[in-house]
């Protein structure tokens, strides 16, 4: 049985990397055969160099680190105000009037039309950056959590009513784990976009440490080897995210009958 | 105060809106329920049973008239009413006895005294196996004994059923009348169930409430005096089943005025059933 699953996921991680190693070759190739000009798209080997190069003698992982805690500190920010904003819409008539309607048209706005406002409030700093990178998370995460707590069962309320929950209970008991695999879903869109925002705002606020700097300095420098590296890392670190949140949201939601 | 104060309703009316229209679901119901006794309350959809078992359980308090428990007015929910629905209602992102627990959430009780209840309660319903399964994880008929151990591991003074078998195949709702009968008779705990199921209503009640539709009301009132463990089979039994079913009958072949007017709305469709979850949605 135990086999048989191992046997799959190595049969299925096995498909999943066919493609990116496809294209490795047909990278290596075309630049070793002079197909690409290497100064646009520079060979496997410089990459791999500037990467060995920027690990060991610059300070690749402080980088990486930077951009890291600037996405995590932004991320759990975003997630914290997401969900407390959303349930204070989703349980509060009056707030739900209030507020949702600016809300939905505020949310049309697009994030990158936020940065000169953040940068007016917050300066070209570390704030702005948390900031920004808060504000991508906050979105995707208030939507989902807001329709997940107005999907709750209302069956499953009038239990609560019939067993005298008090309002803690009423939202730790019902409305946020009814909420639950929507607020996964939230959390899981607010992760990527946030990385997505970690590295906007290392572009387009000031530059300092950080992946997004660094594929800037290559730009500058016209170092393809180093602008690939910092991509590269980029994707990687979005891949790891995202199995991260399929991880958690897989242990979150336990409860729910297996899906193939 | 007497024995047969311990549930009073006295002169119950109950309207709903539906599209405009007022409704009565219940008009003008009195009954007295006795402590420990068993009442089981029996008529065609839409009679307003379940809109009765609401009011009196405290879930639904737009009514006229007066609901009394123990000489306390019936204003809202109480831990001492417990309440079983049609459908278990368990929370599926608990476990059997976390879901079990919830009952005693309120009770204000220790935490090693309720995981005793807790025990004891789903030992009750025999389903001391599944305590750390998940609802998705049981068979109909397991979820339901879930629910209604969850019902009465707050040790209730009156246990509201509505319809609490109506989803179950026959094998199992068989079983399951047994159970909540020995688990009655041991406990002691007033039950009140509503049910569409003549054979149902006689075989669990002390007495049988027959109620007719549009507007709702109390048309009779069957007692069963027969000796428990009953015979599900016995001569006894059959009498009095004949007889419920005959007053049921007498209300389907004699319509009143108000009794053939479907509640359509204006597209000519047959609006909700009146199900009062449905009718306080709109």
């Amino acid at each position: 049985m135990t086999a048989a699953i191992a046997s799959t996921r190595l049969i299925r991680f096995r498909r999943g990397v066919t493609l990116p190693i496809l294209l490795l070759i047909a990278w290596e190739v075309s630049s070793r055969i002079g197909l690409a000009d290497p100064r646009f798209l520079p060979s496997l080997e410089d990459v791999a160099i500037t990467a060995k190069r920027e690990l060991v003698d610059h300070d690749l992982i402080g980088e990486l680190a930077f951009s890291l805690m600037r996405n995590i500190a932004g991320f759990l920010i975003g997630c914290v105000a997401g969900v407390a904003f959303a349930s204070l819409l989703a349980l509060s008539r009056t707030a739900d009037v209030l507020i949702t309607p600016t809300f939905n048209g505020l949310k049309q706005i697009s994030l990158l039309a936020w940065i000169p406002l953040i940068s007016v409030w917050f300066g070209f700093g570390e704030q702005a950056k948390i900031a920004f990178v808060a504000l991508a998370a906050f979105i995707p995460i208030v939507l989902n959590t807001y329709e997940g707590m107005r999907n709750a069962p209302a069956d499953l309320v009038e239990v609560g009513r019939a067993l005298r929950f008090n309002a803690r209970q009423r939202i730790l008991r019902i409305f946020l784990p009814a909420a639950m695999p929507s607020i996964a879903t939230g959390v899981h869109l607010g992760l990527i976009y946030s990385w997505l925002a970690t590295v906007g705002a290392e572009y387009f606020l000031s530059v300092g440490p950080g992946i997004g700097g660094l594929v800037i300095a290559g730009r500058e420098r016209f170092d393809m080897a180093l602008v690939m590296v910092g991509v590269l890392i980029l994707g990687l670190v979005g891949f790891l995210f995202n199995r991260f949140a399929y991880a958690l949201e897989s242990y979150l939601l336990r409860w729910r009958p297996q899906q193939e | 105060m007497s024995n047969s104060d311990h549930l009073r309703i006295r002169e119950v009316t109950r309207e709903f809106n539906v599209n405009g229209e007022k409704l009565t679901a219940l008009d003008s119901v009195s009954l007295n329920i006795a402590e420990g006794e068993f009442v089981t309350i029996v008529g065609a959809s839409g009679c307003g049973k379940s809109t009765l078992l609401r009011l009196a359980a405290g879930l639904d308090t737009a009514h006229a008239g007066r609901i009394a428990h123990d000489g306390n007015l019936v204003t809202g929910p109480s831990l001492d009413r417990g309440m079983v629905f049609q459908e278990p209602r368990l929370f599926p992102w608990l476990t059997v006895e976390r879901n079990v627990a919830l009952g005693l959430e309120n009770s204000g009780l220790a935490k090693r005294e309720k995981k005793r209840l807790v025990e004891e309660h789903l030992e009750l319903v025999g389903l001391s196996g599944f305590a750390k399964a998940y609802p998705h994880q049981l068979s109909g008929g397991m979820a339901q004994r879930a629910g209604i151990a969850r019902g009465l591991v707050n040790r209730p003074n009156v246990l509201f059923l509505d319809e609490p078998f109506g989803a179950l195949d026959a094998i199992t709702k068989t079983r399951m009348q047994d159970e909540l009968q020995e688990i009655w008779a041991r406990e002691r705990i007033t039950m009140v169930l509503v049910t569409h199921d003549v054979e149902e209503a006689v075989y669990l009640g002390d007495r049988v409430v027959i109620m007719s539709p549009r507007p709702g009301r109390i048309r009779d009132i069957v007692p069963v005096n027969l000796r428990r463990p009953r015979e599900r089979i016995s001569a006894g039994l059959a009498k009095i089943r004949t007889r419920v079913l005959e007053s049921l009958n007498s209300i389907d072949s004699r319509p009143t005025a108000t009794d053939e007017r479907p509640v359509k709305d204006e597209s000519g469709r047959r609006a909700a059933p009146l199900r009062p979850a449905v009718v306080l949605a709109n």
